[in-house]
Parts: C-alpha cells; structure tokens; sequence
C-alpha cells in the first residue's frame, strides 16, 4: 500500500473543515454547559427579592357581617369555582374551604351569616402540630398548605378551632393547575394567593363586591392607609376564639 | 413435648386479622377515606382508638421487666424478656394502624426526613423509634450473659422513657387548646397510668395465652402477684378521670361538653358509665383487690374487663371529643350546612375494625413468632428458679 502526500488545496480543505468541525462542537459544548447556568439565572430573576413573599404585608380579610346576607353563597360557589371544588353530595365529607354559618346571640336573638374560613392566624396551631411541616405560613401572613410533603395525618384538623380544613376523601378531577390538591392530603383557604401574587384579591371579595354585598375587604393589615386599617379604625372589630389569642387575619365587625 | 396445635390455631387466627387489616386499608387508600365513618368533623376514628390501645399498652407491656431490673424485684425475671417483647410487638401494631390510615401512607419515608420540632407529633416519631431501638438494647442485656450486668441501666433508662413516651401520647390530645374536651395536663398523666393499667392486663392474658400453649404450665403465682398491682393502676386511671371532669365541671365554660359526656351523649355517655367505668373500672378493681378472688381465673377476667373498659375510655376521649362541636363564636347558637353547633355524625365502618384488629393480629402474630425464633420464654419452671 502506498503513501502519496497530499495536494495544497487538499491540505487546507481538510483542515478547513477540522477547524469548523472544533468550532461548532465547542460552540455545542458551551451551550450545553451554559444552558443550565442561564436556566438558573432565569429562576433566580424569577425568584426575585421583589417577588418573594415579604414580611412587611400582612394579607388579611375584613368582613362586615351588616353587609353579609343570609342564604347568600356568592362567596362560597366563587371560591368553589376559582379552585375547582367540586362535592360528591357528602358534605361531611367534601372539601369546603369556606361556608356561611347563621349565628343567633343567645340572649337578644339577633340573627346573622358570617363566613367562616382559614383564619390565617399570626399563631396557627395546624403549624404548630404539623410533624413534617406542611402546614406553614408565609412571610406575608398567608397560612399555606405544602401537598408534597403532607402526610394525610389530619392533626391539623384536630388542631384548627374554626375547622377549616379539609381532608381529600376521594379521586379528583377537574383540578386547576394554580390550585394543587391531592387524595389523601389536607387543604384550607389559600386566601387565593395565585391572584394575590398577580396583585388581584380573592375570588371570594371580588364575587361579593360583584353580587352588590361588598361584605369583604381584602388588604395589608399592615397599611395604615390601606382599606383594612381604615375600616378597623371607625369600628370595633373581633376575630373568632379570641380567647386563644391566634391574633388572626380574618376579622368581623359589626356585631 | 406440648402440642403445637394450639400455637398454629392461634398465628392462624393472628394471621386471618392481619390479613383482614390489610385489606382494609388497601380499599380505605385505594376508594378514599370516604368509605370510612370519618369525616371533616371526626377526623379520627376508630383505627385510633386501636393505635393509641395499643401503643399506651405497649409501654405498659414493659411493667414486669421494670419491676424486675429497675425496683429490683427478682422474682419477675422470668418474665421480662416476654414483657418486652409485648411491649415492641404491640407499638408496632399500633403505629402499623397509625401509618396504614394516613392519607398518604406512601409518604412514609417523609414522615421521617421532614421533622416540624414545634409539633408533638414529630416528638413521637422519635419517641416511639427510639422506644424500640432502646428495648432491643434491653433484650440484648438480658440475652447476652456478658451484658447482664447492664440491665439495670438499660432498663432504668427504658423506664424514664417511656413515661416520657405516655406523656408524649397523652400531650398529643391535652395540647389541642381548641377542643374543650382534650385540652388538659391531666391528660399526660392518665395516659402514663393508662400505660399501666392497659399493659399490665395484656401482660397477664398475653402471658397465660403464651403459657397455655406451651402446656407446662401458668407462673400463676407470678401473675397473681400483678393481679393487685392491676388493681391499683386501675384505680390510678379513675383517679385521673375523676380529676379530669371535675376540673372542667368546676366552670362553667365546659357545662355543656361535660354534660353531653356524662349524660345526653347517648352511646358515649353509656360507653363512659357502663364500659369505662362500671365494666373497666369499679368490677375490675373490687375484683383485683378482694381476697376471695385471688385465684388466676377471675384475675383474667377482670383483666380482660379492664381491656374493654380501656376500648371505652378511648373510643369516648378521642371520638367523643371531637363530636361535640366547636363553639366558634362564644354566645351565639350557629347553625350551617356543615352541621356547626350540633354534635356530629360518626358512623365506624367495617374497614376500620378490619385496619384496627389487623393491628391487634400483626402484635399478636409477631409476639408468637417471637416466642418460637429466640428464648424469650424462661427455660426453667417458676417454681424451681429463674432465668435472667
């Protein structure tokens, strides 16, 4: 087998190609090797400081139990419909994250309807007793279910005064994607915080502003000039179990 | 040579309950939790009235081997490698009913890397791990003739354990500020003599069970001689009871839940008056402390009434408990779709006793296997000696 040297054009063709060939693979390999880098700087823009829940806000609701119609559910259907609750004609055991309840004063008899649900307490006891910490509450004061490390123990239940959560007893369907639920885990009112970190309020406010109610106020409670602050200086307001001193974020007034 | 027939009856029966257990949790997971008689108001309910039974008993199970190497009282040796191996094989049934009625029992392996230190309840994760782990150390000292001499640290320290481990259970319930009828200290000491009262009568009937089938005989005195420390623990729990609702009756705030307990709670009133107190409580101790009832007989009688009187006592603390509504609003009547103000529905299904006895066969039928894989029955009769 014999040998022959290589022409000049031959020479230069190959290495031509030998220098584009090194060229795009290193190109290849620095995108493969910057593109996760760039993802990361990506999620670290996305997570923001602006953006994370910050403790200078307290979310917190009012409501003002004069405005509250009996046998009115705005509330309720909005915030079914908003988180895709659907019952199986159980209410003993389908999900509700938030219910009307009639209250009669014992002694004068007069009647109301208030809503009732999550607190969002400043001392949540679902936190205290939760063992793997599912159960947890924002900076912002927005208590918080965590579906992928919650065990389906249900101390939480046994915990909160205002039984406000529910056990998922049965197969979803249906379910929204800016409200993860699971079988066999627990939920509560999220106070709509997909919509609160898009700077909207709550199904639940915005459908009782909607049906002419306007029973429900949503705000910081720590804005001294916000709606809430204002509200709660004209009027006496009280928060439900006072006696247990949660300091909650959900306040009545009016009675 | 004792038959074995007896013995292979037994882990048959044993073995038909864990299978039953088993099945009823795979349709309780597999349906969903609406199968059962729980609900969004009664959360828990009859799978833990078998999971706390058996878990306050198993503390209580390691009554004789304490006796024996932490007050120094020789004659219980004989017993003390069984007493604990009641006392493992029964928390192992009762967390095995805890775990399989967890929404997600798959997520077991989260229970375990995922600690909330502010709860009680990750407090007992370690409690009771470290319950068993300490225990096996225990049985090692007892086994092994060089380690003997450590038995009385080992099991010194298994004592103070677990009494931190009944107080653990017991403060699982007195924390619960927000229900009045858990809510109380008292609650962390009823359980430490729930322990005692609930695992010294299993010791007794698990012990002449175990002794039955061998077929050479019951230690009877040995067990007469728990027969009035039966007795006492009996006693010790209707004290706790007693001072339990008197406290509450002594205000007015907590007249209606003791009045819907003691009298208009219709099957948990009668379960208190006639299952906790007039079958587990007053027939059992008039039984263990008169002398002419001092013979092995009417001791395991009264030591199995004490067992009933113990599903009662439970069965109205922790579902009773939580049917008597919340009183959201001081003052107000309330009323809603979510039967506020009222007492609450609960219904136990069959599922549930299947997943609750499964956790009774799994302690029994492990506590028999037991028996037969190491010497944890004494070698020598009763009456001749001991073994250590």
């Amino acid at each position: 087998m014999s040998c022959q040297p290589m022409k000049k054009d031959e020479s230069v063709t190959l290495a031509q190609h030998r220098r584009t060939f090194f060229t795009q693979a290193a190109a290849g390999v620095s995108l493969m090797a910057l593109a996760p880098g760039v993802r990361l700087v990506e999620l670290a823009m996305a997570n923001s400081e602006d953006s994370l829940p910050s403790s200078d806000k307290r979310w917190g609701l009012l409501v003002d139990t004069a405005k509250c119609e009996s046998g009115c559910d705005e509330c309720v259907s909005a915030c079914n419909s908003e988180h895709g609750l659907s019952g199986h004609g159980r209410p003993e055991t389908d999900a509700q994250w938030i219910r009307k309840v009639d209250l009669k004063d014992e002694q004068t008899g007069h009647e109301l309807s208030i809503p009732i649900l999550c607190q969002h307490c400043e001392d949540p006891p679902c936190v205290d007793v939760c063992p793997t910490g599912a159960s947890f509450r924002r900076a912002d004061g927005i208590v918080l279910v965590d579906k992928h490390i919650c065990i389906g123990c249900r101390y939480c239940m046994m915990a909160c005064p205002f039984q406000a959560r529910s056990f998922i007893h049965e197969d979803l369907t249906s379910q929204k994607t800016h409200s993860p639920r699971g079988k066999g885990t627990v939920e509560s009112c999220t106070l709509c915080v997909h919509r609160i970190d898009e700077d909207q309020e709550p199904a639940c406010v915005e459908a009782c502003r909607e049906a002419g109610h306007d029973a429900l106020v949503f705000g910081d409670l720590e804005d001294a000039a916000g709606p809430l602050a204002s509200l709660s200086r004209k009027t006496a307001t009280r928060e439900l179990r006072p006696d247990l001193k949660l300091n909650t974020g959900v306040r009545y007034t009016s009675f | 040579m004792p038959s074995s027939t007896p013995f292979w009856w037994v882990v048959a029966i044993a073995t038909v309950f864990v299978v039953a257990g088993l099945a009823s949790a795979h349709h309780m997971e597999s349906a969903g939790h609406w199968v059962t008689g729980m609900n969004n108001r009664v959360v828990w309910g009859v799978p833990h009235v078998f999971a706390v039974f058996l878990i306050v008993s198993a503390s209580g199970a390691l009554n004789a081997a304490s006796i024996a190497s932490v007050f120094g009282r020789e004659a219980y040796k004989p017993l003390s490698r069984l007493s604990a191996l009641m006392a493992i094989t029964l928390l192992v049934g009762g967390l095995t009913v805890l775990v399989l009625d967890l929404g997600r029992p798959d997520r077991l392996i989260v229970a375990m890397t995922h600690y909330n230190f502010r709860s009680i309840f990750a407090w007992n994760i370690f409690l009771y791990t470290g319950f068993i782990v300490l225990v096996v150390v225990y049985l090692w000292m007892m086994f092994e003739p060089r380690m003997n001499r450590f038995v009385g640290r080992v099991g010194t320290t298994a004592f103070a354990w677990r009494l931190i481990l009944t107080t653990g259970t017991g403060s699982i319930f007195a924390f619960l500020a927000a229900r009045e009828a858990f809510d109380s200290a008292v609650l962390a000491p009823m359980f430490i003599a729930m322990s005692l009262s609930f695992g010294t009568a299993l010791t007794l009937i698990l012990s002449a069970l175990i002794f039955s089938i061998r077929g050479d005989g019951l230690p009877t005195a040995l067990m007469l001689n728990l027969r009035r420390l039966l007795g006492y623990f009996v006693i010790a729990v209707a004290f706790f009871v007693m001072v339990d609702h008197l406290t509450r009756l002594y205000g007015a705030e907590h007249h209606s839940v003791e009045r819907f307990l003691l009298l208009d709670g219709g099957v948990y009133s009668m379960l208190f008056w006639i299952g906790q107190i007039l079958l587990g409580t007053i027939l059992p101790a008039v039984m263990l402390m008169q002398r002419r009832c001092s013979t092995l007989a009417p001791t395991l009688v009264a030591a199995s009434l004490v067992l009933v009187g113990a599903f009662c006592q439970l069965y109205v603390l922790i579902i009773g408990g939580q049917v008597f509504p919340i009183d959201m609003v001081p003052g107000f009547l309330e009323t809603s779709g979510f039967f506020d103000g009222v007492i609450a529905e609960y219904h136990p299904s069959l599922a549930e006793f299947g997943l609750g006895m499964g956790g009774v066969g799994l302690a029994l039928l492990t506590y028999l296997i037991g028996t037969r894989v190491l010497a944890f029955l004494p070698t020598a009769t009763f009456d001749s000696g001991s073994s250590s």
